[in-house]
């Protein structure tokens, strides 16, 4: 197989390992993978925090090298990079929208620094409606805040725009 | 006996990267000492959410400073393997949690400064510290916001509230100048364009507060002398018994992994 064969299939493998947090999601969709490349047969995949101290890194890791073994594709090295920073501008729109079908509300707009305070207007991923109120700033995991809508009286996870 | 201890020969880099790295650590092990006893859940969440990304901010920082440091060491032999005496974090982070307004003072006091602080340095020439700092500032960009909103709602509440609020502020205020403070090897650093004058933070840091403590019916107490000393490594008494419960294991059983 040319190096450039078996970047595209190990790509593609990689492409379907899904967030262990967010099942719905592949790393794919959040933008966590960011390179698959070859060279002389060597395989690096290169992956992205969302934040500094997201615990799922390591396991992310770990699925992307068996996703690879299953494709038939030998041990590569998988790399962490910081820079550039993950941001939610690189989630897909079938992340998007994934993410809506599962209960959680999509990023919303363009990341970009907010004022200290202000608040953001985000609709319910179940009803639709614009009325909601925000309860924290974090949720259950450090991508998400928890907000609620005044609609369907629903609780529901935020995925924060960063 | 053998020691595990190490001792690092402190280039003004390395210096530069451990005073972040030992900040983001304690600060993040005080937080996480709230996990399961947060005043409501959600709180508790946040309050574990944000320990989280000071860890991870440590890690990535340690991780570097281990790279500087050049005789292999792990992210885990900083954090697990220096005596008090080696740290070089503020004492403002290791000061004890008191009630939940002496935590959300705290933070405040330390997100006004990092979160300027981190976006400052994303422009760092060097480019591994300006990666760290794309990550960091994102999220003391939240933790300033949290802890900014809760201080307001316990200084601007109930008469209980704004008089805890107050008394936690009169008590933290004078530890809050060591986070500006800097030496002449930091001070080449920032020459080279390497790192951000901690002083030149300032103007930010009092319009963050200026702003907030006007929010939340609280006075800035008049007092201009401050508490110091972390950075060289003279601490409060609380460091040891952080790291008493931080390092036990790896002291006890040096190299075990799980």
């Amino acid at each position: 197989m040319t190096d450039e064969a078996l970047a595209q299939a190990a790509r593609a493998a990689a492409a379907e390992v899904c967030d262990p947090e967010i099942p719905v999601l592949t790393i794919a969709d959040l933008g966590v993978l960011r390179d698959v490349t070859v060279r002389d047969g060597a395989v690096e995949v290169t992956i992205t925090p969302t934040y500094s101290g997201c615990p799922a890194m390591d396991v992310i890791g770990v699925e992307v090298q068996t996703a690879l073994a299953k494709a038939g594709i030998g041990p590569a090295r998988v790399r962490l990079v910081l820079s550039p920073a993950w941001t939610t501008d690189w989630m897909t729109d079938e992340g998007k929208a994934k993410l809506r079908a599962y209960g959680i509300a999509p990023p919303q707009g363009r990341a970009s620094r907010r004022a200290l305070f202000g608040e953001e207007s985000v609709a319910c991923p179940h009803c639709g409606s614009a009325s909601t109120e925000k309860i924290s700033e974090f949720g259950s995991t450090a991508c998400k805040a928890l907000w609620r809508c005044r609609a369907c009286r629903e609780p529901f996870d935020y995925f924060k725009c960063i | 006996m053998t020691t595990t201890s190490i001792t690092l020969a402190e280039t003004p880099l390395l210096a530069l990267v451990l005073r972040r790295a030992d900040d983001a650590l304690i600060l993040g092990h005080r937080l996480s000492e709230w996990c399961g006893h947060g005043p409501m859940l959600e709180e508790d969440i946040a309050l574990a959410n944000i320990a989280l990304d000071c860890v991870g901010q440590a890690r990535s920082l340690y991780d570097y400073a281990a790279t500087l440091d050049g005789r292999g060491l792990s992210e885990d032999d900083l954090a697990y393997r220096r005596d008090v005496g080696q740290y070089r974090n503020c004492l403002l982070v290791e000061q004890p949690n008191g009630d939940f307004a002496a935590t959300i003072v705290r933070q405040v006091l330390a997100s006004a400064f990092l979160d300027p602080y981190w976006r400052a340095t994303t422009a760092s020439a060097d480019p591994t510290l300006a990666a760290i700092a794309a990550k960091a500032e994102k999220e003391t960009a939240y933790h300033l916001r949290h802890s900014a909103e809760w201080l307001i709602r316990l200084g601007d509440g109930t008469a209980e509230s704004h008089e805890r609020a107050q008394a936690a502020l009169d008590d933290l205020w004078p530890y809050s100048g060591e986070l500006m403070e800097s030496d002449e090897a930091e001070a080449e650093l920032v020459r080279a364009g390497i790192a951000v004058d901690p002083a030149a933070i300032r103007p930010a840091f009092d319009a963050t507060l200026a702003m907030v403590l006007r929010e939340a019916t609280l006075t800035a107490p008049a007092v201009t002398w401050r508490q110091s000393g972390g950075r060289t490594g003279r601490h409060s008494e609380h460091l040891g018994f952080i790291l008493a419960d931080l390092q036990y294991l790896q002291r006890a059983h040096p190299g075990a992994t799980w």
